[in-house]
C-alpha cells in the first residue's frame, strides 16, 4: 500500500516535471528590437533566410507569394509549411513583432504552442534583433494570400506538441550569434549567414536519433533524411569541397554550378535561387567561412 | 586566332562529337544510363566553356559560343529517349524515380530545354551581350530539371 502511494507520488512529480520542462520560454523583452524595421533591408534577410523555399505557394514561381502548403517529408512524418503572408485570417497579419520574434527565435506560437523544428528556428535563434525586425517589416509589405495550408501528418508521439519542450531543452540554447574574436570580419559575416539566417546546417549537418543537429558533424553532410540520396559534405576536406576555391564556392551559390559545371539540384536548387538575390559580398563571406571550418571526413 | 581559342575550339569540337555520338542511341547498343550520363557530361563541358566567356575569364569567340549551344541543343534532342523503362537503376544512375512516375512532367522539361537551346541558335549570338542573355536562358533549365528529376548520390 505504502509502495503504491510512493509510486503515485513519483508519478506526479514526473508529470509536474514534464509540465515544467516542456513549458514555453518566450524571449526577454530586451531581446526584441524596439525601433521600426526597415523593409528594404528585410528583403535581403528574407532571401538570406530562405523563407520562400518552404513558405511560397508550391508550383508557381513568385518567391513572395506566401500561401504555404509545401510538404516536408521527414522520418517523423510530413510537415506542411503554413501561410506566411500578412493575411489577417489565413496568415500572420494580426501578429505583433514580439509574436514574430518568439516564433523565429523560440519556436513559440502567439498562443504558447511549441512549433516543430521543421521550421528551422534552431538556426534563426542566432539572428540579430535588427534582422528580425527588418524581416518582419518586409513581410508586412507582401501581398496577403487567402489560402489556408493543410495540417501536418504526424504519428504518435510526434503529434504531441508539448513534448517538444523537452527537445528544445536540448537543442534550443537561446544564445545569440557570437563573433569569433580570432576571425576576420568577412569570416564572421559568413559564419552569421551560414549558422543564423542561412540555416545551412539544418541540411548539411547530420542529425542524431531524435532529430537534433550533431555538432561534431558540423556541415559534414550525410544521408538525406527527406528521402533518397545524400547531402554533400561542405567542409574543406577532400571528401567535401576542399578542392573548391573561395571564388568557385561563391560562384556556385550564385549560379548553381559546381567547378565541373554540374548544376545543383534537389533542395539546393531553391537555396541557390535565394542566395543569388544577396549582394556578392555576402556570397564571398559564406565562401570564406566555409573554407575556415574544421575539415571533416565523410562518416562511414 | 590566338592559342587559347584554338584550344577552346578543339575542346568544343570534341565535346560536340561526344554529344552527337551519344545522341543516336539506335547505333549504340550500350546502357542508356551510361549514354545519358555521357551526354550530360558534354553539356557540362559546353556550359563550362560558355561560363568562362560570360564571366570574362576567356575572350568571347562567336564560333565557340555557337558550338557550345549546339552541343546543348543536340543533347536536348536525344536526351528524352535515354530513359526507357528498365533503366531506373544501374550504372550508379542519379535519375530520380519521378522521371518514370511523372513522365509528362519530365518530357516537358526536356522539351523546354530543347526549345530554349533552339531559340538561342536562331540566329546564333553574335556578340557577348547576346551570348550572356542566351546563356542565362538555357542554363535556367539545368537547375529546374535537376531540382525535380535528379538526385545526388
Ligand atoms: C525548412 C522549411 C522552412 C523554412 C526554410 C522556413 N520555415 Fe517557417 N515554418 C515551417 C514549418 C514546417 C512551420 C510550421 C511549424 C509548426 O506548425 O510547428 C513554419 C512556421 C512558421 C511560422 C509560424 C506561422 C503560423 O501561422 O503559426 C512563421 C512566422 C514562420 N514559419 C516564419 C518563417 C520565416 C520568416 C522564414 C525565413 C526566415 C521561415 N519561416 C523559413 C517551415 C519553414
Ligand atoms: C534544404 C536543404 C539544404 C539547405 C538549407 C542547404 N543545402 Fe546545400 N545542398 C543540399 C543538397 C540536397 C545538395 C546536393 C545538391 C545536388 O543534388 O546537386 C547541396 C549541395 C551543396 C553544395 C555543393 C556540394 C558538392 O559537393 O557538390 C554546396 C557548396 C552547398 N550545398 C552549400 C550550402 C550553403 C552555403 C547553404 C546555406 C546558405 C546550404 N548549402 C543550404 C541541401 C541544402
Ligand atoms: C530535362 C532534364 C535535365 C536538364 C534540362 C539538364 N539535366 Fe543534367 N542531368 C539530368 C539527369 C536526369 C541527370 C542524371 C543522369 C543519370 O545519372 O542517369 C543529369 C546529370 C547531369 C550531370 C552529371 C553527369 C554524370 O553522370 O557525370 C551533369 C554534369 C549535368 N547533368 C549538367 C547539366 C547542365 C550544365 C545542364 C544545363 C545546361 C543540365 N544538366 C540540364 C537531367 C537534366
Amino acid at each position: 500500500m505504502r509502495w503504491i502511494a510512493a509510486a503515485c507520488v513519483v508519478g506526479l512529480i514526473g508529470l509536474a516535471g514534464f509540465w515544467l520542462l516542456t513549458m514555453p520560454r518566450p524571449l526577454d523583452a530586451a531581446a526584441i528590437a524596439n525601433a521600426q524595421g526597415d523593409p528594404e533591408a528585410g528583403r535581403l534577410v528574407y532571401f538570406a533566410g530562405g523563407c520562400a523555399s518552404c513558405h511560397k505557394t508550391p508550383d508557381q514561381d513568385d518567391p513572395l507569394h506566401l500561401g504555404g502548403g509545401f510538404a516536408l517529408k521527414t522520418p517523423f512524418g510530413t510537415f506542411v509549411a503554413p501561410n506566411l503572408s500578412p493575411h489577417a485570417d489565413a496568415g500572420v497579419g494580426r501578429w505583433s513583432l514580439a509574436d514574430f520574434a518568439n516564433a523565429m527565435q523560440r519556436g513559440i506560437a502567439p498562443d504558447g504552442r511549441h512549433y516543430y523544428p521543421a521550421f528551422p528556428y534552431t538556426s534563426y535563434q542566432r539572428m540579430t534583433a535588427t534582422d528580425i525586425a527588418d524581416l518582419w517589416a518586409f513581410i508586412l509589405t507582401l501581398e496577403p494570400v487567402e489560402t489556408i495550408a493543410e495540417g501536418h501528418d504526424l504519428g504518435f508521439p510526434f503529434n504531441i506538441r508539448r513534448g517538444l519542450g523537452l527537445w528544445k531543452q536540448l537543442y534550443l540554447d537561446g544564445k545569440p550569434f557570437a563573433p569569433d574574436p580570432a576571425a576576420t570580419d568577412v569570416v564572421d559575416r559568413g559564419a552569421y549567414l551560414v549558422n543564423g539566417p542561412g540555416h545551412c546546417g539544418e541540411c548539411h549537418t547530420s542529425r542524431d536519433a531524435i532529430g537534433g543537429p550533431d555538432p561534431s558533424r558540423h556541415l559534414a553532410g550525410g544521408p538525406d533524411p527527406e528521402g533518397e540520396g545524400k547531402i554533400p559534405n561542405i567542409t574543406p576536406h577532400a571528401d567535401g569541397i576542399g578542392a573548391w576555391s573561395e571564388s568557385e564556392i561563391a560562384y556556385s551559390l550564385e549560379s548553381g554550378f559546381t567547378p565541373e559545371f554540374d548544376s545543383f539540384g534537389g533542395t539546393m536548387a531553391a537555396v541557390v535561387r535565394n542566395m543569388a538575390q544577396l549582394p556578392a559580398s555576402d556570397r564571398e563571406a559564406i565562401a570564406a567561412y566555409l573554407k575556415s571550418v574544421p575539415p571533416l571526413a565523410d562518416a562511414n | 586566332m590566338n592559342a587559347s581559342c584554338t584550344i577552346c575550339v578543339a575542346v568544343a569540337a570534341s565535346a560536340i562529337i561526344a554529344a552527337t555520338t551519344v545522341a543516336v542511341p539506335a547505333i549504340a547498343a550500350d546502357d542508356p544510363a551510361v549514354l545519358r550520363q555521357d551526354m550530360m557530361k558534354s553539356v557540362g563541358a559546353a556550359t563550362g566553356m560558355s561560363a568562362a566567356m560570360v564571366k570574362g575569364e576567356a575572350p568571347f569567340d562567336a564560333r565557340v559560343a555557337h558550338l557550345a549551344l549546339r552541343v546543348m541543343n543536340a543533347s536536348a534532342n536525344g536526351f528524352g529517349a535515354l530513359f526507357p523503362e528498365g533503366s531506373e537503376t544501374g550504372a550508379e544512375t542519379e535519375a530520380k524515380a519521378e522521371i518514370w512516375s511523372d513522365r509528362a512532367g519530365f518530357d516537358a522539361a526536356v522539351a523546354k530545354f530543347r526549345d530554349d537551346t533552339a531559340a538561342v541558335l536562331a540566329p546564333p549570338p553574335a556578340d557577348l551581350d547576346a551570348f550572356k542573355a542566351a546563356f542565362g536562358q538555357v542554363t535556367q533549365n539545368c537547375g529546374s530539371c535537376h531540382e525535380k528529376y535528379r538526385v545526388k548520390k
